[in-house]
């Protein structure tokens, strides 16, 4: 959070480094003249580089095989929208529905569950508080496929428990990607929590409030923004989330429905070749991908940038 | 005021702790117990056999050559990010032109700020099909499109990129920078912007350069959060599964060509799924995260310094 507030201080440093003597700006800007041109130069280089790969997906959307099998530059005779059509009609759309589905569920008890623990860390004295504490923050530290081999078979037991819970069972998927979310969710609440103000919490308390409704109707509306930055990070993450469905999210048997995740169902598609003789399907099923994540990364770009950059700096 | 507390507490706790321990440190405290049996993952048989996985390992030549890669982008890649993100912060922070006084940077700083972070919030899934599609051999994969442009490669003999034995780990090491050096730029910009901005003003009156001013203030002013950036792509690099295992050659999560991009996620992930040894996967698991637990403690103890107040 505290990274939008000196971004936004930065203009009015800027404008106060107006007033110094003449001739130190004038040497200033004689390096600065040369620079500027290469600077602009690398910067402009590089912005090409990450939008020509994106754009050239976007615009394979709309040629024909022919065009995309013959030459890269090739332009689209006419901006048709049926290979997205194809593309849905192949998987694309049970998967975006799948993935939705898996989200809303994740999501939101990951929200749920990760700002509860963080709150009782973040504000309640009691043993063991520091320990389980550092416990959460251990498990961003180590790389998820460490834990797949076991987790497999965890999950396929779970769901000999119950038949909702199992291996390519949304709910089983939706637990083990709030587990999977915690650690972060944990960690970043906790800080956000510590930096409220007690005044109000502790005035509620001596008007007597219950604990479980000082968290739900004073401390959850107070901790709004970090919410809003923590949230955001964990519907991209999910969202873009690849290991886990892959591993978890396998038909078990011949004639299962087929759950896979967006990410998920695209690399099988492109890797079993079910879209060999077409491709402008499989371009148009990643323009499908990439749209909901750019177009929300583009309306939240501040908290998105401020919460993952702030996270890591603490 | 105090009643009720711990009631409450171990409301708000028991959901949370049940599934992290249950879903998470379980299953990474499993894969220690089951590295040291002999476990096919198929069936529910196992013998304990000690430390058998593990002298296996050395003598396995595709578990050296994927620790090998491994090493190498452990090196490369925070390298060769952070170089670029910085160079690139500097810029969009402080490489503006100085004509107006003080210390700014380019125009559109926000814009690529913005453009740069557009790989970050894609999946990394996605990159994979998008890069398969750039890397293609024949001209109708943009990089070949884009060289054969250019003159730097034929129709006929197109660069074989990721099927090129002395390439496809350059490849990888390139779509792993392209990706990341966006985030970085971010987290470089926003502890630039805490530096504040007499420090250069001060040390433009004193005759600074602008290189100078760079290599003397932001940088040991950055250092911490540079470290941080290095223990963050450190574990991309032993990462790197989900690139490597879609965008590779090699039937069963790439690795090839001839296993010249093998990592040891591959490899685990092949010998668990696919070659039926669970146990031995296992003790794979067990080394990385030996090995990420060093590199992380050595990176934290070496970054322990006093932290610079302003």
């Amino acid at each position: 959070m505290t990274t939008i507030d000196k971004a936004a201080s930065v203009p009015g440093q800027r404008s106060s480094g107006r007033r110094p003597a003449q001739d130190r700006s004038q040497r200033f800007g004689e390096g600065g003249g040369v620079l500027n041109v290469f600077s602009h130069g690398f910067l402009a280089v590089w912005a090409i580089m990450i939008v020509l790969p994106l754009a050239w997906v976007v615009l394979g959307a709309f040629k024909t095989d022919a065009q995309i099998n013959g030459s890269a530059w090739s332009w689209p005779s006419a901006f048709k929208f049926d290979a997205f059509g194809r593309a849905w009609e192949k998987g694309i759309g049970g998967f975006f529905v799948n993935t939705v589905i898996v989200l809303l569920g994740s999501v939101t008890l990951t929200m749920l569950l990760g700002s509860m623990a963080a709150y009782v860390l973040a504000r309640y004295e009691f043993k063991g508080n520091k320990v389980i504490y550092y416990l959460f923050v251990a498990g961003s530290m180590f790389p998820v496929y460490l834990a797949l081999v076991p987790l497999f078979f965890m999950v396929r037991n779970l769901g000999e428990i119950s038949p909702y819970l199992g291996l390519n069972s949304y709910a089983g998927l939706i637990l083990v990607y709030v587990a999977y979310s915690l650690p972060f969710t944990v960690f970043f609440m906790y800080s956000f929590f510590r930096t409220l103000p007690t005044a109000v919490h502790e005035a509620a308390m001596l008007d007597g409030c219950s604990h479980t409704r000082a968290f739900f109707q004073i401390m959850v509306p107070m901790a709004k923004p970090g919410l809003i930055s923590v949230g955001i990070f964990n519907v991209l993450g999910q969202w873009n989330q690849y290991i886990l469905p892959v591993t978890l999210m396998q038909p078990t048997s011949a004639g299962e429905a087929d759950h896979s995740m967006l990410a998920q169902g695209l690399v099988n598609l492109a890797l079993q070749s079910g879209y060999k003789s077409d491709a402008p399907a499989l371009f148009a099923g990643m323009t499908i991908a990439m749209l909901p994540v750019l177009v929300v990364y583009l309306s939240f770009q501040r908290q998105v940038q401020a919460g993952l950059t702030s996270a890591t700096l603490k | 005021m105090r009643h009720g507390k711990y009631p409450f507490i171990v409301g708000f706790l028991f959901l949370p702790i049940v599934l992290y321990v249950g879903l998470v440190l379980w299953p990474y405290a499993q894969t220690f117990g089951y590295s040291l049996t002999d476990w096919s993952g198929a069936s529910q048989d196992m013998n304990f056999i000690g430390l058998d996985n593990y002298t296996r390992l050395l003598d396995d030549e595709v578990f050296g050559t994927a620790l090998w890669h491994n090493l190498l982008l452990l090196v490369l890649l925070p390298i060769v990010t952070i170089l670029i993100a910085l160079f690139f912060a500097f810029m969009l922070n402080v490489g503006g032109k100085g004509g107006t006084g003080g210390i700014q940077g380019v125009k559109g700083a926000g814009f690529y700020k913005v453009v740069f972070f557009f790989p970050q919030v894609l999946s990394i899934a996605i990159l994979a099909v998008l890069w398969g599609a750039v890397y293609r051999t024949d001209q109708s994969g943009l990089a070949n499109g884009i060289l054969i442009k250019l003159g730097l490669s034929s129709v006929n003999d197109p660069v074989q990129f990721l099927s090129d034995p002395d390439m496809v780990m350059w490849c990888v090491l390139a779509v792993l920078v392209w990706s990341g050096v966006g985030f970085y730029l971010v987290l470089f910009s926003a502890s630039m912007q805490s530096i504040p901005k007499d420090i250069y003003e001060a040390a433009l009156l004193d005759g600074a350069k602008r290189g100078q001013t760079f290599f003397k203030i932001t940088l040991p002013l950055l250092w911490e959060t540079v470290q941080t950036a290095w223990v963050y792509l450190a574990i991309v690099a032993m990462d790197a599964f989900a690139l490597v295992s879609s965008i590779t050659p090699g039937a069963y999560f790439g690795g090839g060509p001839d296993h010249h991009s093998e990592l040891i996620s591959t490899y685990l992930m092949r010998s668990f799924l696919r070659n039926g040894e669970a146990g031995y996967a296992c003790s794979m698991g067990v080394v990385i995260f030996f090995f990420t637990l060093i590199l992380t403690v050595v990176s934290l103890w070496a970054t322990k310094r006093d932290k610079i107040e302003y």
